[in-house]
């Protein structure tokens, strides 16, 4: 019964094998299986829902795996559409988490503490969705094998796909052992050892910036899509990134403030907000140069952009998304710009999710697809996701948002101090059900 | 009779022109749904399940490979993928003795071929193959045609001949869009005539100019037009390929003659070259190919026109099974007005080095560096 004791012994900073104990790991996992299968009628719902739409998606993806890749709207002319769309977009949203995990973890600022761990969750629950949207867009996902370095051939450093498989599995790992270790040390009442996690944290945010440059480099290093071999593309993904993702964060922390006792403070939210307006700045900027660039003198290489922006040779599919995209952009952005209205939630939350889609938009439709028109020898042959192709999308989307549920409904009761380890209760095993209202 | 040297049968030819409508050409492959009696082979979780069966059976000889599978796992000494295969097959086996169980009356052959698919699942990647490997994995995929569709294949794994590299012209001023090329092309390698997939693609060029988004390439109408002038593109096989380099698993590489090739076996079909070719040149398989069994070419090579399945990507190999032989490509072959010329471009006395020395020739797209080694010139 001595383990009673050390669990009692709060705030006292241990190794990393102190603080990450078999016995412990298995408390915590049974914990957080109880408390992920409980909640309340809103809860099951949602999770429900989303079951739904994951299994939607999965018979599709089963019609997919049966009949090939014809049954979407792709071909050899448009050989990438939605699927490497929203991965494109996933992969900015995923890098942001880490313009919260800079400022609290090295320059202890305590405003976004609280906002860290979601920001760390919903790049996991990102992540997922990436490695998920590269999946089903192969053709023989069960080849994948030939990737692994050792049993496969593993073309690094020629392919930047190659880097791009090591920087998202990296940051993966990254982004599920450093708040593990966080959480495991709160769990059991303890503060985490600052010398375990910070080297860690301070590689994180490398990495974040890494993994959303060399997705641009994916496109950016192939000189037969001029509309992607632009040395802005790099830059300006990060600015969209970091404008799209930490938008989110907002949505989010204010649902999950609104709904649980998770205390986020008005000033954290507020300080989020700035980072959004000025990347969304940012961005704007790059997009003026991008369009003076392609517009002022077009040439053959601008043959791209006058087909997104204003159609080429009477096809002009794109024109409606890219100009809702463009509007939307320049409202959020405005809002956000203006002080006083950033200042109100009325006009901060409805001004993120704006945001957010515009860049869902841009960074989707409005890159990958128009990458491919007109094709190598100026032929146009237009696109347009199927219906097998939106339901394996949302399936993506729903199990990423599971994901996402799960990792902070886990959090939240050990954040809030509710959910803690207890020796006795794990050694006699009770069945008490922990804290769970979320 | 037909004055022109085309050699065609159908007398298509009047007065030496070509009254030839590309409509003929393309639609004769593309409807015969009615003559299809291809079986596809379509490995099938029971099939697997019989693997493990067939292997505690040691006196079924196995007609593709002199060792099985479990056997190279217990004798040899273990690498990484033998590992992989050990655990997998472990897992399998297991399950195996239950299908067993279930159904003791397996035919031979079917476990035959879930043997061969389970081979052919863990493959590994070509290029780097010892002789007697590939030898082993083109005697595996015969027997596996043969034992899908009753018919013998010819495989080869020939390697390249040293001191050639290849080079390829052509002559515009001959070309007449008659598309002959497209089809011979088509007949030899075997290219799936459901989707009606083409290596090769004829620009209709007006006069005056040289715009290739205004040139139609999909032109269903007597040729040549007048005003009109035509160039041919497909795979340029770059010194300096673009798709090889972006390839995350190495199926595509380019052999010592030249030759930018895929390993239809490792391509994991993530279309990555497709984006990264200036030239058009690659095509996936978005779907099951399917060519008619009695309009396969049973002479095939391993790198070449042997039979894809859905997922891969492909493209002209210069007719590998071909040219490795000491033949032209079947387009050159085809073309009968005489624009296309292939060779050795090591050979100084080869016809592609007396056009590169004689002609002003010209490359497309030559500002992207990647070095293509198909010329075009004027006579």
């Amino acid at each position: 019964m001595e383990h009673v004791h050390s669990a009692e012994l709060p705030f006292e900073a241990g190794k990393i094998t102190d603080d990450i104990k078999p016995k412990i790991i298995r408390a915590f996992l049974k914990d957080a299986f109880n408390n992920v299968t409980r909640g309340g009628v809103g809860y099951h719902v949602w999770m429900g829902t989303l079951t739904f739409v994951m299994l939607v998606g999965a018979y599709a993806y089963s019609i997919q795996l049966r009949e090939g890749l014809s049954v979407t709207g792709l071909n050899d002319r448009v050989s990438w559409g939605f699927y490497i769309s929203n991965f494109t977009f996933l992969v900015g949203v995923a890098a942001a988490a880490v313009m919260l995990v800079l400022p609290t973890y090295i320059l202890k600022d305590v405003d976004f503490s609280k906002a860290v761990l979601i920001g760390e969750g919903l790049a996991v629950a990102a992540l997922f969705m990436c490695l998920a949207f590269v999946t089903v867009d192969m053709g023989g996902p069960a080849r994948i094998w030939h990737m692994i370095p050792g049993i496969g051939r593993f073309n690094w450093p020629s392919s930047m796909l190659t880097w791009d498989v090591l920087v998202l599995n990296g940051y993966l790992f990254l982004n599920l052992t450093i708040p593990f270790y966080i959480l495991m040390c709160h769990y059991q009442g303890k503060h985490p050892n600052v010398r375990v996690y910070v080297p860690g944290v301070i590689i994180s945010v490398f990495w974040a910036f890494c993994i959303h440059l060399i997705t641009a480099f994916l496109y950016a290093g192939l000189p037969a899509r001029p509309f992607w071999n632009s040395s802005l593309l790099g830059p300006r993904f990060l600015a969209s990134a970091f404008s799209a993702g930490p938008a989110l964060i907002i949505i989010i922390l204010s649902v999950i403030r609104r709904f649980t006792d998770y205390k986020v403070e008005n000033v954290t939210l507020g300080k989020i907000a700035l980072i959004v307006t000025v990347a969304a700045q940012i961005n704007l900027v790059m997009l003026g140069s991008e369009l003076f660039k392609e517009f002022y003198k077009p040439t053959h290489h601008s043959e791209s952009a006058v087909y997104l922006f204003f159609g080429l040779h009477g096809f002009g599919a794109l024109r409606p998304w890219i100009w809702t995209a463009i509007s939307m952009n320049l409202i959020a952005t405005a809002i956000l710009t203006l002080n006083p209205l950033r200042n109100s939630h009325k006009w901060l939350l409805p001004a993120c999710a704006i945001l957010f889609i515009s860049i869902w938009i841009e960074k989707g439709m409005g890159l990958i697809i128009p990458g491919f028109i007109p094709g190598p020898w100026g032929k146009i042959v237009e696109y347009s996701p199927t219906w097998v192709e939106i339901c394996v999308a949302l399936g993506i989307w729903s199990m990423g948002m599971f994901i996402f549920t799960l990792l902070v409904k886990i959090a939240i009761p050990i954040e809030t101090g509710k959910l803690r380890y207890s020796a006795t209760a794990n050694l006699t095993e009770t069945k008490s059900a922990p804290a769970a209202d979320l | 009779m037909s004055n022109c040297n085309c050699n065609h049968s159908d007398n298509s030819c009047k007065n030496g022109m070509h009254e030839l409508l590309a409509e003929n050409v393309l639609s004769d492959w593309l409807k015969r749904d009615d003559e299809m009696n291809y079986l596809r082979a379509m490995p099938s979780l029971d099939s697997v399940l019989m693997w493990s069966e067939y292997n505690n059976q040691p006196n079924i000889s196995s007609l593709a490979k002199k060792e099985t599978a479990a056997d190279h796992i217990m004798n040899k000494g273990m690498d990484r993928r033998s590992a992989v295969q050990t655990m997998a097959a472990g897992l399998m086996a297991g399950l195996g003795f239950l299908q067993t169980a279930c159904n003791p009356l397996a035919p031979a052959e079917d476990r035959e071929k879930s043997q061969l698919e389970w081979d052919d699942y863990f493959q590994g990647n070509f290029r780097v193959m010892t002789d007697k490997e590939k030898e082993e994995t083109v005697s595996r995929l015969e027997r596996m045609y043969e034992l899908n569709t009753g018919q013998r294949i010819n495989i080869s794994a020939t390697g390249p001949i040293p001191g050639v590299l290849y080079g390829y012209a052509f002559n515009i001023s001959k070309c007449r869009g008659y598309l002959e090329c497209i089809r011979g092309c088509i007949n030899e390698n075997n290219q799936d005539r459901e989707t009606g997939m083409q290596y090769i693609t004829i620009h209709e060029h007006k006069k005056g100019q040289m715009n290739f988004g205004e040139a139609p390439d999909n032109f269903y109408h007597e040729v040549p037009q007048d005003g009109h002038f035509y160039i041919g593109t497909q795979c340029m096989h770059c010194e300096s390929p673009p798709c090889v380099d972006v390839c995350p698993v190495q199926a595509t590489w380019k052999e010592q003659d030249g030759i930018v090739v895929v390993d239809y076996n490792w391509c994991i079909g993530c279309r990555y070259c497709e984006a990264a070719c200036p030239y058009d040149a690659r095509r996936f398989n978005w779907q099951d190919p399917v060519v008619p069994e009695n309009e396969v070419n049973h002479n095939q090579h391993y790198l070449g026109n042997r039979l894809r399945k859905k997922g891969v990507m492909e493209k002209c190999t210069f007719c590998i099974q071909r040219t490795r032989d000491g033949k032209n490509p079947a387009c050159v072959e085809a073309c009968p007005t005489g624009a296309r010329i292939f060779g050795n471009l090591l050979d100084p006395n080869s016809e592609i080095r007396w056009v590169l020395a004689n002609k002003k020739v010209f490359r497309l797209k030559e500002d992207l560096g990647t070095e293509p080694k198909f010329w075009y010139f004027m006579d």
